[in-house]
This record gives structure tokens, C-alpha cells and sequence, in this order.
């Protein structure tokens, strides 16, 4: 009933080829965004700015760019976390050795870092697919790590190996409080993904998908495997340095090489599959199901236990609970992939449809 | 009906039950505790949290809190994750009357909440791990690396080994291998080695091994070309009972085996059996169910029934241990914060903050609260955020740790000045003007 496309008519080229043609679907995200920029600055309390909406943000964009190689362009990686952590070394190491460097310019250069090191690492992809290339990725993740451990030059030679990041200036407005900070790293993120969503309905998006669905067919109509392949891995690690960058930078403040490892770049991988892959939707839907759940489980298992302990007096041990949330976690991944194993968009997606037809279904 | 009218009981007994919890909070000191018990890691997360939680516990049953201001506290699981662990952070910060210390027990969530902790006004004590120039107060005002960090320990390391080879004069020409896991933990201590190594003319060997350490065949061949005179194992988690196994099997003598304090507890000797006796650790924490001060916990808390260690062996074991020092130290530190700022009332970190940086745990103040010998003497100030950096070292007899030295101190004047200038370079990138302690009262 609310839901309904009858009578939107479309009479002109433009309006056919717009992002969501749909109204209502314009009306809510447009409503979405406003909410972020406008509301939560309002509602939100430094606990939620710093501490969940700030790495879920930060998440979504990581997992943005693997989606884009992944998802879109049909190249697993297990190399996610090295390229943010080239991303975040590199934009520490813009700042403290060019004088004067904009932040912006610096993020960007950081991202184009990621990018050329992950165009090297994509390279392999021109020879071997699936299992194996993801195996020749995780030779990027691991040396990357070690490379940024190894040569103290990356970390200005601190003695432990961490950068702290500097502090955030942008037109000499200084980026210090969480909500500045929330500010910043929702715009680029918003930017981003337009840029990404643009991207995935242009040429370049259409020919990442014509070459993950089948690489000979895109090569016999006339599409460059070697071009498709290589900007796929320069896009998506030039978002995952970013990433990088702003998890350094507006979120931990001092890191170590250490905080990029494996664990991370499976993280963001489970963030894409649960979210759904080639959707952008998907990589925010993910991002939020990883980071938020295991919050709201930390939260709530323990005032269950609480309660029980008001009830009965007796209360399940710490190391149960702990161990608890993950059972929990598991077992909730298990089940979202068993009812719908193109992910959460790929439901978002079937309930829009439900609703077109609701209440009268055929 | 019935079963809405049950429903809507709980609801009022919750409720009740919260607002009584919450009477209760203004009048006890809060204590945020970012805990881990699952995980890689779990091993010393729930030994040190374990034993400091019972030493709460202990002072809350046995004086009925700290001058009448009881401790109450709240765990959040880590999974010593760094995300994990600044999201508990900034939940449990506000919690209860506001966080009086907070204890992270983890190098990299120690460097995720350096800028906020100052910010937040929260004091944060990393004990023996952590940013080791953090030491400097003047630059790291809400940062206490306090009893040792891990230059002291590398420099009491070689003291050590000095002292068995009769004077540092004898270290010349020596062999010393330097195991170390690859990560920045591993490599930290190498500058100081280094120094070493120029000063005593001994000849250093840096050998790496990768995460997680359950390979280390080329390491040990390589050492077994080198024959060095002594290994410092700087290890962690299973790579130290690979290490004490590799040892054994090429024939080095494990009694000229030195291990770093995260190498040194039962859950790193136990598994290399046979093969880890003779091997020496340091500590800044003597361990043993026979202590006094574990014997009058056992008997009070867990006597009472709240002890927090599931596994009532573990009680006493190294890490049970250096968790009751973590509570020592933040109980202490709120102690003398009331001295200053009022006996009985609940303290803010800031005021917590001054305990610390006047915390003088000297012998006759460890003799008191019955734990003397447990921990080195301890003296903070303002400038010194780390105290005396003695360290004892202990060696597995193939059953239990037994201390075979006095406290240890390290070179405090090389050290000091090492801190200083790693922490003025820190002050530089970050634009910070050091503080000027003489106007601190």
C-alpha cells in the first residue's frame, strides 16, 4: 500500500537512470542521511559517537571496498586489513613528513597507496582465481604486516613500532571532540558511497560484474581482463586505505602494525557475506551486524544474568558469559545464512518486494 | 492473567532491585575492569583478573571497603581485541560514580586509549606492559607504567646475567641470543640490549620468531651454530613451551635460559614438561599458595564463597598473584587519594590520579597491608610514572617457581634517560608541552 511505484511516471531519460527511481525508496534514504547528519548529532551521546556509530561507519567503508572486489568484481581477498593498515601508515607518514599537507589530500594519498600496493597484489589475479588467489592475498596480508614491523622507517622509528596520529585540522578547524570526529568520517563515508554506488551502475561496475560472472564471455565482448582486474583491486584497496586512515586517525589514535591482522581482514570478509555481496547496502548491513552484535550480546547476556541472579540468587560464571556471546554470535551467523544465504540486503530486498504487494499478495 | 500479573512482579522486583543498586553505587567506588577470559589470551586474563577482583573482594569483606567506601565493579569482555576494548571503555567509564582506574592488560588497548583516558581525566595503570616511555609523567600525566616496564626489565636482565658470571667486566666477549616474538613486544627491548651490548662488549644475536611461535626449528639450529652463552626467551603464549622444547632437544641447558615476566607463569612451563626445569624467569610478583596474603584471601573470600577463580588451583599460581598486585595498586592509589581529599568519600580520578603520583609503597606500607616481599617497593611521582623497576628472578624446579634472587634493580639513570627522550619525541609529533612538576603539589 505505502510501498507502490503506480503512478510515478517516468518521462525523461534521467529520471529512468537515477540511483533509486523509486520515490519512496529516494524519500528513505534521503530521510536516512538526514537522520545521521542532522539528528544524531543532536541524540547521540559521546558512548554511541565514539564507541559504535564511528567504527561501525568506518567497518561499512572497509567493507565497501572489499564488496566492490569481492562482491562486484567476483576477486576474494584475505587481504583487507594490510590495505588499511598502508593506508593508515601512509597517511601518519604524509603528515609527519610533508609540512603543511591538508588531511584531505593526505587520506587520498594514503588511499592511493593502498591502491597501487593492492594493484601489485592483484596482479596474481590475472593468472589464478578463487581459493588460490585468496591464498596469494594473504601473502599480501602477511607481508604487509611484517614489512610495517620490520622497517622502523614507517613507524618514525619509535621503539615499539606504533604511529599515533596527529591531530585532525582541516582549514584550521581541529577535529577533536567525538561528534567532530562523527561529523568528519560520516561525510567521507557518505561520499564514498555514492562514488561507489555510481560506479557499480557505470561501465567500469558493468564490466566488474560481467568479468566475476564469467570472465571468458566479458573477454570475447570485448572487455580487458587485465584493466577490469587491476582497477577492481585499485578501487576497492583505495576504499580500504581510507578506511585504514580514518580507524588510525578518528577512531584508535595510536596503532600498532599488530591491530591490522588476519582476524581483522576475516572480519570484514564475514561482514560482506552476511551482508550480501555486490550490494552496497549489503557492506552497511554486514558492517553493523559484526560490530553491533556482539555489543548488544555483551550487553544483554549479562543483565539476563543479572536478572536470573535477582530471581534465584545464582548467576552463571564470567567465562561462561564471555563464552556465551560467542555460542550466541556463531549460532546467529548459522542461522541468517541458512534462511537467506545471498545475505541480509538479499532479505531487505525480498520484504521490499513483500511489501509492493501487500495486502493483497497474489 | 496470572501469568501478566507474574510478569509485572518481576518487572517492579527488577526495578527495585535497580534502583537499590543504584542507592548503593554513590557510596562505592566504581571500577571498570576490561576483561578477558576467552580467547588466546584467556590464560592470563582470567588468572590476573581473577586474583585482582579477589583482592577487591578482600578489602571490601575484611575492612568493609576502603575507609567504609566499599569497591564495586563491572567486567566487559575484551577478547582483547583493541575495538572491543575502547567500545567497554567508553561504556563502562561512566558506570556506577564514575571509573576510578582502569586497568586494560593489554598493550594495544593500552595504545587505543592513551588520548582518551587524558581527555576523560582517568587514570590508566599498565603494569609491565604497555608504552614504556609513558613512564615520563611530565608528558603522560594520566599514564602510570607503575612497578616495572620492559627496559627496566631488559636492563635488570643483564644485570642478572652479570651476576652470574661475576661482575658486568665478565661480560666481555660473551654470546646473547635475543628470541623474541615478532611484534612490536618482542621488539621493544632491543634498544636497550643494544646499549648494552656496546657498553659490556658482548656479542647480541637478535633472532626472530613469527606469530604465533609453534615453529622454531631454524631458530634453534641457528643458535646452536651461534652456541651463545645465554638465551633471553621474549616470548608469549605457546612459544615459550616450544622454545623450552626446542632447548631440550638440541641440548641447551635451560638453567642459562632467561625469560621475559609473560613467560614466566605455570600455563607457559607445564606443557614443555621435563623439558622446562631449570629455566629462569623474571618477576615482579613472587608467587605460592603459602604467601600470607593469598593464605588470608583464601580463608576470607573464598571462605565466603565470592571467590572469583573457578579452577581453586590456579589460586596463588603467578597470575593469580599479579592480579591481587593490580588490586593493591588501585586500592593504594585510592587510599592515599583519601588522605589528601577525604577519608570515606568516593574519589574522582583526577583525585585518584594525585594518589598515584604520591603512592609510596615502601616496606614497612607493604609489611602493613601483608604483602611484603610479594612486589617490589614502589614510589611514584609526578615525573616518575614507573617507580623502582625491581624485578626478582624465579626458577621452575619441574613442579613449582622458586625466587633465587633478591629484587633486582635495573640501570635506572640509562633507562631514565632512554624514556626521556623516546617520550620528548612523542611530546613533539603531538605538539605537547611537557608539565613542569616542581608546581604540582
Amino acid at each position: 500500500m505505502l510501498y507502490r511505484e503506480a503512478g510515478q511516471f517516468k518521462t525523461a531519460y534521467a529520471t529512468d537512470q537515477q540511483i533509486f527511481p523509486i520515490r519512496q525508496d529516494r524519500v528513505a534514504v534521503i530521510a536516512v542521511v538526514a537522520f545521521a547528519f542532522l539528528v544524531v548529532p543532536v541524540i547521540g551521546n559521546q558512548y554511541w559517537l565514539s564507541a559504535i556509530l564511528i567504527p561501525f561507519l568506518i567497518f561499512s567503508l572497509a567493507a565497501l571496498g572489499l564488496n566492490i572486489l569481492t562482491g562486484y568484481a567476483g576477486q576474494l581477498s584475505l587481504g583487507t586489513a594490510a590495505f588499511m593498515a598502508v593506508g593508515a601508515f601512509a597517511a601518519y607518514n604524509f603528515v609527519l613528513r610533508v609540512p603543511g599537507i591538508p588531511l584531505l589530500v593526505a587520506f587520498a594519498l594514503a588511499g592511493g597507496c593502498a591502491a597501487l600496493v593492492g594493484i601489485v597484489f592483484g596482479l596474481p589475479s590475472l593468472r589464478i582465481k578463487g581459493f588460490y588467489l585468496a591464498v596469494a592475498t594473504l601473502a599480501a596480508q602477511f607481508f604487509i604486516v611484517w614489512a610495517l614491523v620490520r622497517f622502523p622507517w614507517f613507524s618514525n622509528y619509535s621503539s615499539s613500532g606504533v604511529i599515533t596520529a596527529q591531530q585532525m585540522k582541516i582549514f584550521g578547524v581541529a577535529f577533536d571532540t567525538p561528534l567532530e570526529k562523527y561529523l568528519l568520517v560520516l561525510s567521507i563515508v557518505s561520499l564514498m558511497a555514492l562514488a561507489a554506488k555510481n560506479m557499480v551502475r557505470s561501465e567500469v561496475g558493468r564490466a566488474w560484474m560481467a568479468v566475476r560472472d564469467m570472465d571468458v564471455a566479458a573477454e570475447v565482448i570485448g572487455i580487458r581482463i587485465m584493466y577490469t582486474k587491476l582497477t577492481a583491486f585499485a578501487v576497492s584497496s583505495f576504499y580500504c586505505g581510507v578506511a585504514g586512515a580514518l580507524f588510525a586517525y578518528a577512531y584508535l589514535g595510536t596503532v600498532e602494525p599488530e591491530a591490522f591482522t588476519l582476524d581483522l581482514s576475516f572480519r570484514i570478509l564475514f561482514m560482506v557475506i552476511i551482508g550480501g555481496m555486490g550490494s552496497v547496502l549489503g557492506s552497511f548491513l554486514g558492517a553493523g551486524f559484526i560490530v553491533m552484535l556482539p555489543i548488544v550480546l555483551n550487553i544483554s547476556i549479562p543483565a539476563l544474568n543479572r536478572l536470573l541472579y535477582a530471581l534465584v540468587q545464582w548467576s552463571l560464571p564470567a567465562s561462561i558469559t564471555s563464552n556465551l556471546e560467542l555460542m550466541v554470535f556463531g549460532g546467529l551467523i548459522i542461522f541468517f545464512l541458512i534462511v537467506e544465504p545471498h545475505g541480509l540486503a538479499r532479505l531487505w530486498q525480498i520484504g521490499k518486494e513483500k511489501l509492493r504487494l501487500w495486502p493483497f499478495p497474489h | 492473567m496470572l501469568q501478566r500479573k507474574k510478569v509485572i512482579a518481576w518487572l517492579a522486583g527488577l526495578a527495585v532491585a535497580t534502583a537499590a543498586g543504584a542507592v548503593v553505587a554513590q557510596q562505592t567506588q566504581y571500577v571498570p575492569l576490561l576483561s578477558y577470559r576467552i580467547g588466546a589470551y584467556a590464560a592470563g586474563g582470567s588468572g590476573i583478573f581473577g586474583g585482582y577482583i579477589d583482592y577487591m573482594n578482600y578489602i571490601n569483606l575484611k575492612e568493609g571497603g576502603i575507609n567504609g567506601v566499599k569497591l564495586a565493579w563491572e567486567e566487559c569482555e575484551t577478547e582483547y581485541n583493541n575495538s572491543r576494548g575502547v567500545e567497554c571503555y567508553e561504556r563502562l567509564k561512566k558506570g556506577g560514580s564514575g571509573a576510578s582506574v582502569v586497568q586494560p592488560l593489554s598493550t594495544g588497548i593500552t595504545y587505543s586509549l592513551i588520548d582518551r583516558v587524558a581527555t576523560d581525566k582517568i587514570p590508566m595503570v599498565t603494569i609491565g606492559y604497555g608504552r614504556t616511555d609513558a613512564a615520563d609523567g611530565r608528558v603522560f600525566p594520566w599514564v602510570f607504567p607503575a612497578i616495572t616496564t620492559y627496559w627496566s626489565q631488559a636492563s635488570a636482565m643483564i644485570r642478572y646475567i652479570a651476576s652470574k658470571e661475576g661482575g658486568e667486566a665478565n661480560l666481555k666477549g660473551k654470546k646473547i641470543v635475543h628470541l623474541y616474538h615478532d611484534s612490536a613486544y618482542g621488539k621493544e627491548p632491543i634498544a636497550v640490549f643494544q646499549a648494552y651490548a656496546k657498553k659490556d662488549g658482548f656479542e647480541l644475536t637478535e633472532i626472530a620468531v613469527p606469530h604465533p611461535g609453534n615453529e622454531q626449528q631454524s631458530q634453534w639450529l641457528q643458535i646452536r651454530q651461534i652456541k651463545p652463552d645465554y638465551v633471553i626467551l621474549w616470548g608469549w603464549g605457546v612459544m615459550n613451551p616450544t622454545a623450552l622444547k626446542a632447548a631440550a632437544k638440541i641440548g641447551f641447558p635451560r638453567e642459562k635460559m632467561i625469560g621475559v615476566w609473560w613467560a614466566g607463569s605455570e600455563e607457559d612451563v607445564i606443557p614443555a614438561g621435563a623439558a622446562a626445569k631449570g629455566y629462569t624467569t623474571a618477576v615482579f610478583n613472587v608467587a605460592g599458595k603459602d604467601l600470607s596474603l593469598v593464605q588470608d584471601i583464601v580463608k576470607v573470600v573464598y571462605g565466603a564463597g565470592k571467590g572469583n577463580m573457578e579452577d581453586k588451583d590456579r589460586v596463588g599460581s603467578v597470575y593469580h598473584v599479579r592480579g591481587i598486585v593490580h588490586g593493591i595498586i588501585t586500592v593504594e592509589a585510592i587510599r592515599k587519594a583519601q588522605e589528601k581529599y577525604g577519608k570515606g568519600k568516593v574519589m574522582t580520578g583526577e583525585q585518584i590520579r594525585w594518589g598515584l603520583e604520591n603512592l609510596n609503597l615502601d616496606d614497612a606500607r607493604l609489611k602493613a597491608i601483608n604483602a611484603a616481599g610479594m612486589m617490589p617497593p614502589t614510589k611514584l611521582t609526578c615525573a616518575d610514572h614507573e617507580g623502582s623497576g625491581l624485578v626478582k628472578f624465579q626458577t621452575w624446579d619441574g613442579s613449582k617457581w622458586k625466587i633465587v634472587t633478591d629484587w633486582i634493580a635495573p640501570d635506572k639513570q640509562m633507562i631514565r634517560g632512554m624514556i626521556e627522550d623516546s617520550a620528548a619525541k612523542y611530546a613533539k609529533e603531538k605538539n605537547i608541552t611537557p608539565r613542569d612538576c616542581s608546581k604540582e603539589s
